[in-house]
């Protein structure tokens, strides 16, 4: 007998995720649905607006990955008017980006993700002073895990258990037999969780630095930036190169340590060894070196064969709203999809919590689309830019994930799971940080010779104009889509990560990577689904990210009503 | 000064009120900085520069200092409609030292979707225990507008399938008060413009109370802190400007303080980003700034822990805490000339309004005469 369970909200994510799967009498995963239950229509409202006020509006796509939606938006109209930036601007961008990263990871690892690692309760009965050696397995210098400072932790936090009020902490998954760490090492990861908000701040402002603000920084613009008072001062660089080392230590001294440590604790729990299903993966080039180089590979891996790896064809993107709630007929490019929205609300049943209304796998039951690339589903997001990379040999990638599988002992196939999808993320942020300051460095040298920040874009408002944009956000690979007409938007698209993979079921029956990855999971407590909540946060899901996507040709936006019990 | 002195007692009252309810998690304010290294001394000051800021006579710093020790007395429940998660970034990346975010774990918070351990059916039983548990009580914080279009269909959030609406209305009832917290939740927002394919709403148009509108895409952590511990202080709202943004923070235009007004007055325009002007840090008006129609206090307290803000950063202002700044704002990087604003077209909306209509035809009139006093090098 099989048992439906609902997970809504999804909570410690940007957005407004829903997830259901059926277990059978083992507790074993057999089906999953995967739901955003919230949708905005961005570019509808982007229609008819000139070009040069595009990368403000889409911006407000996400405040989380705040910078990479305003960046794709502006980059895409560049493509399609052919504005080619000055090499102050792009070396700028990039390092904005490395900001971004070294913010968006770590408040990811600690504040969305841990505490689906560190079990908080247990940190109460952990002895500091053995904390305090245990720490030094995982690193010669752990910052924030001193016996004094791991006592002073435990202390607040009794405070909170005591009187029986967690706030933020409450009603969790304590306990659940899948959390690994030692009461020692979950003291550990909650000095870390403490001590990274402190550092996250300081991130947030090296982006601030170059950007006005954050989250929405304001100083891009098509043509070029706008900071360019701040990228000719040597205090304000050298204020961002400060703020740059601060964070960087705390990545190698807790991030790096922290993982590694999870990787002994967690090597032998199946709930965190499955999870990578859709074995195919997709990554674009991004973040500028000196000399036209990339940090990071564009490139495709089908069924995990890294040796076929073969460069990404945009013309072969296409999305599918078959289980989504639009109308279309068959999968559509994104220059040319068109969308209607569809509402079929939900399906009442018997669920785990009683009975409930819940979604209806085989009709339409997200506003997440499905993008597929030649028909078949990818993984987008850290762990596939870096496959990518190193399938194509890319030094610095292939250096630094041999030297983690070495650390911790682990075959290259470890990289195939939760684990391994939660490990790529802090390489990735150890490898932006590291590489960034030769981004930086390449700036310097070029800003003696060359001042300009900004070249005047020419728009004729005669003229049609078609362009698209493909960076790699902190979630994953976003392309950005767009036309213009009589010098205005005429479509827009935004083909996110998160729609990659979070999608739904497609017309060939086809789950995206969230479905896939839950299938055969065994919950400890259907009612308590950790593990599931677990490996959805390994991908790092952003759905207001996701459920926008629209264009928009002069179409009526249906009519309905909403049914929560689909009577 | 009457007036402060009535507001003083009134606030004198409110805290010996709060003080016979019961501490929420057992460990005073003065224990927590201790650990955190934070002096009593760095905390009169800071509970100085709040009062300051708050635009209230310096006598009142004590209030400041004995609400935020009392601050744990006061459930929040902060909700997220449709929206971008952008306001809840701003307010944990709020200033070094870590006073303010301490303040905010301090109060009790019981339900916050970006930051709360629980997920699921668990995390909906906490959100019903605490309205049940705390109705009267609560502060109600909302980031994000409401879809109204289709029964409210755009959003629906756990388990039982609630529509964002229904949430609201909901929660709305037992709060003590609410805030909207940034552009989406107070106006609208982006989804709110035009075409407003879901119909989303500020919360003010669906909920029947007051609610205090902290404009802002985002409003700056200080904005809202700010807001919080006024309540904490009176238990009632701060001054209200005419949409209901409270007026320490609200009360003067970006253009009234900004660091390149006098570049204004000298009719030193950036002409094109990038250019010897945007070089040496000339205004912005003539690339689209709109700190002339713009009420916020971003040119003195900055972002990011006084870090920058836009103008700073050779952007102008886009507007973002006025309503309907994406449609009566746009384009963002011309200039809005003698455009008015607000209800233009309707009939005598409100006499403020008109006001802001002619300030809008005061300060083109302005930049006319300060684009003819040529800069001094010419």
């Amino acid at each position: 007998m099989s048992k439906r369970v609902v997970i809504d909200p999804i909570t410690r994510i940007e957005g407004h995720l829903r997830v259901e799967v059926e277990v059978d009498e083992n507790n074993v995963i057999n089906k999953a649905w995967s739901s955003s239950t919230l949708w905005r229509g961005i570019e509808v409202i982007l229609k008819g607006r000139t070009p040069m006020d595009v990368g403000l509006i889409v911006q407000r796509i996400c405040g989380v990955c705040t910078y990479s939606h305003y960046r794709a938006g502006i980059e895409a109209v560049e493509n399609a008017l052919g504005t080619e930036i000055p090499l102050n601007a792009k070396y700028l961008r990039s390092l904005m980006q490395t900001s971004l990263y070294m913010h968006d990871h770590i408040v990811h690892f600690y504040h969305l993700h841990g505490l689906d690692w560190v079990d908080v309760v247990s940190a109460l009965s952990a002895d500091p002073a053995a904390a305090a050696q245990e720490a030094l397995k995982y690193t010669a210098n752990p910052i924030s895990a001193g016996e004094g400072e791991l006592r002073a932790v435990q202390e607040r936090i009794k405070g909170f258990v005591e009187t029986g009020k967690l706030g933020p902490f409450a009603n969790a998954y304590w306990g659940n037999g899948t959390y690994k760490f030692t009461p020692e090492q979950n003291l550990i990861a909650l000095s870390h969780y403490l001590k990274a908000l402190e550092v996250q701040r300081v991130a947030a402002e090296m982006l601030a630095i170059f950007g006005g603000k954050s989250p929405h920084p304001q100083s891009l613009v098509v043509g070029g930036v706008t900071s360019v008072r701040d990228m000719l001062s040597p205090a304000r660089l050298q204020e961002w190169k400060q703020k740059h080392a601060i964070v960087t230590d705390f990545i190698h001294r807790a991030y790096k340590a922290d993982i590694v440590m999870a990787a002994a604790a967690f090597g032998g729990e199946p709930s965190v060894l499955g999870g990578v299903n859709v074995k195919n993966f997709m990554a674009t080039n991004d973040f500028v070196l000196a000399d036209g180089q990339y940090m990071f590979d564009q490139g495709v891996i089908m069924n995990g064969d890294l040796a076929g790896v073969t460069d990404i064809n945009p013309d072969l993107i296409k999305e599918d709203v078959t289980h989504a709630w639009y109308k279309a007929d068959g999968a559509q490019h994104p220059y040319d999809g068109t969308t209607v929205p569809d509402y079929t609300g939900f399906v009442e049943r018997d669920t785990v919590y009683g009975k409930l209304p819940t979604l209806d796998g085989d009709g339409k039951y997200s506003w997440v689309k499905s993008p597929r690339y030649d028909d078949e589903p990818m993984e987008v997001g850290p762990l596939a830019s870096l496959l990518v990379s190193y399938a194509k040999g890319n030094k610095v990638v292939v250096d630094s994930v041999n030297g983690l599988l070495e650390a911790t002992g682990l075959p290259i196939g470890a990289l195939f799971t939760t684990l391994g999808r939660t490990a790529a993320r802090m390489l990735q942020t150890v490898i932006v940080a590291e590489e960034g300051l030769k981004t930086f460095d390449a700036m310097l040298v070029n800003m003696q010779s060359d001042e300009s920040t900004y070249v005047k874009p020419v728009m004729d408002s005669s003229q049609e104009y078609v362009g698209h944009s493909m960076i790699e956000a902190p979630r994953g690979m976003l392309s950005h889509w767009i036309r213009i007409k009589g010098g205005l938007v005429e479509n827009y698209q935004a083909v996110v990560p998160t729609t990659w993979n979070a999608g739904p079921v497609d017309a060939n029956g086809k789950m995206g990577p969230y479905e896939a990855s839950l299938i055969g999971l065994k919950l400890e407590d259907p009612t308590k689904p950790l593990e599931v909540i677990r490996i959805i946060h390994s991908f790092d899901p952003c759905m207001a990210c996701s459920v926008h996507v629209m264009d928009f040709k002069g179409q009526e936006l249906g009519e309905f009503r909403i049914d929560p019990n689909g009577q | 000064m009457d007036t402060h002195a009535a507001l003083y007692r009134q606030g004198q009252a409110r805290l010996d009120m709060l003080r016979q309810l019961k501490s929420r998690d057992g460990q005073s304010l003065t224990s927590k900085m201790k650990e955190h290294g934070i002096t009593r001394r760095d905390f009169m000051k800071w509970s100085a520069s709040v009062t300051a800021m708050l635009a209230l006579p310096l006598p009142f710093s004590t209030l400041v200092a004995e609400a935020a020790e009392l601050a744990d007395r006061v459930p929040l429940i902060w909700l997220h409609m449709a929206e971008c998660t952008g306001c809840s970034e701003s307010l944990i990346r709020t200033d070094t030292p870590n006073l303010d975010s301490l303040i905010f774990d301090h109060v009790s918070l019981e339900y916050h979707e970006t930051l709360m351990a629980a997920a699921g059916w668990q995390a909906e039983e906490n959100l019903e225990h605490a309205m049940e548990a705390y109705k009267g009580q609560y502060l109600l914080a909302v980031e994000g507008a409401v879809p109204t279009a289709n029964n409210g269909a755009y959003l629906t959030v756990g388990c039982k399938g609630h529509t964002g609406l229904e949430i609201i209305k909901h929660a709305a009832e037992g709060a003590a008060a609410i805030i909207s917290v940034g552009t989406c939740a107070a106006f609208g927002g982006v989804q709110a413009a035009s075409p407003n394919p879901t119909g989303a709403k500020g919360i003010h148009e669906v909920v029947d109370k007051t609610v205090i509108n902290l404009g802002g895409c985002p409003p700056s952590e200080k904005n809202i802190v700010g807001t919080l511990m006024y309540f904490i202080m009176f238990g009632k709202l701060p001054a209200l400007d005419m949409f209901n943004r409270p007026k320490w923070a609200y009360g003067a235009r970006v253009h009234d303080n900004c660091e390149r007004r006098g570049r204004f007055d000298a009719g030193e325009f950036v002409e094109e980003f990038g250019d010897q002007g945007a070089k040496e840090g000339y205004c912005l008006y003539k690339v689209g700034c709109k700190g002339p129609y713009t009420y916020n206090n971003c040119p003195t307290e900055r972002f990011n822990h006084h870090t920058s803000w836009p103008v700073l950063a050779g952007h102008g202002c886009m507007g973002c805490s006025e309503p309907n700044f994406w449609d009566d704002m746009a384009d963002f990087e011309k200039p809005l000339g003698r455009q008015l604003l607000h209800g233009i077209d309707a009939t005598a909306d409100t006499v403020g309004a008109v006001i802001l209509g002619a300030t809008a035809v005061g300060i083109g009139a302005h930049a006319v005469t300060s684009i003819f006093a040529k800069p001094l090098e010419e």
